[in-house]
């Protein structure tokens, strides 16, 4: 099929497309159609996605993660009504770009923890109370937790944890003092953390 | 499973197209957002193999209420009512959309949904009525009759 030569002028421009989703993002949330909305963020670490559903901000993703992977899993496992929408988002974007600038030291955010369960739930409710700029061994972790044993699924945990960056498992260290594994790369984990010593 | 806004994204501006063939530069814009919003609410259906069909279906289905609209809206009232502005690049070939206004509807609406929604011309004889063979005419002689509108003039096509 190819298309006749006058009617490739019908051809939308881009302002006219970016309209209609905008239009179509706020028929969308008036009716609860979407079951997710998403933005990303460009920040020091890279392009970050961030992912919300009615409850809260549900997903942090980093570029390493593969942003169209994520969509995809996220759709199959919550919902595949999905849009993006910086409007939905404009307010976790803006705590993340005040975090980047050094001018916030806590989210204060809505979160919706159901991607995660179980001892993976308690780290996670654990690594939120732990404060800017400061850092725990995976071994702090566990005996927080109940399970001083548990040093190695703490670590597990941390790498699954859905929320980097707000949920901050950058601040959860070697014993030694090296920074340890990170979902973002150890240079992202690095300079969070030198983020916060700076800002502290 | 495929996230809605990939639909958004590859079929968006698909939509448009065959939202203003078959209904000009501003209606075309409530066909495609109410379109997208009734492919949202159904998705994920079961069946749906061929995306741009679903769409083109569901887009057909708009246009008709749209037009039905328009048409109830007209008729009680003297004055015309204000219309949305269309944007620049839709009003950019009013040449264009007087042409397809001018085909008969059957010609515009196969253009629309077999050159520009890709639909085959089986499919597109069972939305629209008739024969197959009757729709690939109907196509056929409404691509010719926009060519002989359109291009004839300046004798020259890039």
């Amino acid at each position: 099929m190819t298309t006749p030569a006058p009617l490739s002028l019908l051809d939308p421009d881009d302002a006219t497309l970016r309209r209609l989703h905008d239009r179509l993002e706020r028929d969308a949330h008036l009716d609860g159609l979407l079951d997710l909305a998403y933005t990303t963020v460009p920040t020091p670490v890279g392009e970050l996605l961030l992912v919300s559903s009615a409850e809260g901000l549900l997903r942090v993703a980093f570029d390493l993660e593969d942003h169209g992977a994520v969509l995809t899993g996220l759709a199959a496992r919550v919902g595949p009504r999905v849009l993006r929408s910086d409007g939905r988002l404009a307010d976790a974007t803006r705590q993340v770009e005040e975090y980047f600038a050094g001018r916030r030291r806590s989210f204060d955010l809505a979160l919706d923890l159901r991607l995660v369960s179980g001892f993976r739930l308690d780290v996670v409710r654990h690594l939120r109370e732990i404060g800017y700029g400061s850092t725990e061994s995976y071994a702090e972790v566990a005996a927080a937790t109940g399970r001083p044993a548990a040093v190695r699924a703490v670590g597990t945990a941390c790498g699954h944890n859905p929320l980097p960056v707000v949920v901050p498992c950058h601040r959860v260290v070697r014993s030694d003092g090296t920074s340890g594994g990170y979902l973002g790369g150890p240079a992202a984990k690095d300079l969070l953390l030198s983020l916060e010593r700076s800002a502290a | 499973m495929l996230a809605f806004e990939e639909i958004v994204a590859t079929h968006g501006p698909m939509v448009l197209r065959v939202c203003r063939a078959a209904l000009g530069p501003v209606d075309a814009e409530d066909a495609w957002s109410e379109t997208f919003l009734a492919a949202l609410r159904a998705y994920p259906t079961a069946d749906v193999e061929n995306v741009e069909a679903w769409l083109v279906t569901i887009a057909h289905r708009r246009a008709i209420d749209v037009r039905r609209r328009r048409a109830r809206d007209a008729l009680p009232v003297a004055t015309l009512p204000e219309r949305p502005t269309a944007p620049y690049d839709a009003h950019a070939h009013d040449e264009l959309y007087a042409a397809l206004a001018a085909l008969p509807a059957k010609q515009r609406l196969t253009v629309a949904y077999h050159h520009l929604g890709g639909l085959p011309h089986r499919e597109v004889a069972a939305l629209l009525g008739g024969t197959e063979e009757a729709a690939r005419r109907a196509a056929a002689d409404g691509v010719r009759a926009l060519r002989a509108r359109l291009l004839t003039p300046t004798g020259a096509t890039s």
